[in-house]
């Protein structure tokens, strides 16, 4: 489904990261893989990619610093002299932005919140656009967390979150007449790093389990790597701008069954 | 693998992937509260270990550890089990 793919990878950290996970699968399916890592986490991010199918070079990308950018195109350039897909999995909050304090939160937290998690969707895409015109155009694809109601703890995340929707929108509008579709996988709650780092996430993981139609598993990205892959392919030619789901179903129903509404109020009960 | 040479290897991995310094890790060290390893450097060791000692260790058991003895611990029970 991917053979022959150029694909860029932001966000792995460990192998349990959704990106390492898509990294995988796009391996399995014929893609290409370079990865990029940031600061602290990048000796992970090499130990990760070691651990791929495929060992991918990795190369840094503070997406807050334009440098690092151009060097990225440069190298890529250099490597492949075109790109034909790229996963934004790239999010941060400083801890007084998260975890209940939004009412508390000073502008500077919540302006970098909504810089690395929703501007830098719109970075990536123009730094990468030279490639992907060289090309022919291509696929990006970013990571999201439905906010369209509020959660808990979430707080300027989740501002940054329903941000990026919109950023995932205007990117697709904007770069539509270029060949370049521009999509977003909103995911459940899953067990990484990067979701253990958010004060009371882990709550969303037993909500999910009695809310969900198809039922949840926080322990397995596969699925959301899986459809990564889908929109970073052919098969999704002319999907662009969408917002797809892969939660088992959960964003559609208000509530389970009478014996799943009851279990999740015992959790709602709990995390208070 | 004797139990004195998982805490040299232990040890060793956690000055040259943590910066930690030696003098101050001993057994019962808790990572976060005496040698102020933070989530991240947890995960760091933890992959580190994986890597040197070629075991897989589960995140249902890594959250359970708080000090370098438990880790220890847990690396010899790998390797044996």
């Amino acid at each position: 489904m991917l053979d022959g793919k150029r694909l860029l990878i932001t966000g792995v950290l460990t192998d349990g990261s959704i990106a390492w996970h898509s990294a995988r699968v796009a391996q399995e399916l014929g893609a290409e893989v370079v990865l990029t890592g940031f600061g602290r986490g990048m000796s992970l991010t090499k130990r990760s990619a070691k651990r791929l199918p495929v060992e991918a070079e990795v190369i840094e990308l503070d997406i807050n610093d334009t440098s690092h950018m151009d060097d990225l195109v440069t190298f890529l350039d250099e490597k492949w002299g075109g790109i034909d897909g790229a996963l934004h999995a790239i999010a941060f909050a400083p801890n007084d932005a998260l975890g209940g304090n939004f009412l508390n939160t000073p502008p500077d937290s919540a302006s970098t919140a909504f810089l690395t998690s929703a501007f830098s969707f719109k970075t990536l895409a123009v730094g990468l656009r030279p490639l992907f015109a060289k090309a022919g155009g291509g696929a990006l694809v970013g990571l999201d967390f439905d906010n369209r109601l509020a959660w808990p703890a979430y707080d300027w995340m989740g501002v940054s979150k329903s941000a990026l929707q919109s950023v995932n929108r205007y990117l697709a509008s904007y770069l539509g007449k270029e060949g370049i579709r521009v999509n977003l996988v909103s995911a459940g709650p899953l067990g990484t790093v990067a979701a253990k780092s958010i004060p009371g996430f882990d709550q969303f993981e037993n909500l999910w389990q009695v809310r969900a139609p198809l039922g949840w598993d926080p322990h397995d990205p596969e699925p959301v790597a899986n459809m990564v892959c889908v929109l970073l392919s052919d098969y999704a030619s002319s999907t662009s701008g969408e917002i797809v789901h892969v939660d088992g179903g959960f964003h559609a129903v208000a509530a389970g069954d009478a014996e799943g509404l009851l279990a999740a109020q015992q959790v709602l009960n709990e995390a208070d | 693998m004797e139990r004195s040479e998982i805490e040299a290897k232990m040890k060793e991995l956690l000055v040259e992937e943590l910066g930690l310094d030696e003098d101050k890790i001993a057994n019962d060290s808790r990572f976060e509260e005496d040698l102020e390893v933070d989530s991240l450097g947890v995960v760091e060791l933890l992959m580190a270990l994986e890597d040197n000692f070629g075991v897989q260790i589960p995140d249902e058991e890594a959250e359970q550890l708080t000090t370098v003895g438990e880790a220890v611990d847990l690396v010899q029970k790998k390797l044996d089990g």
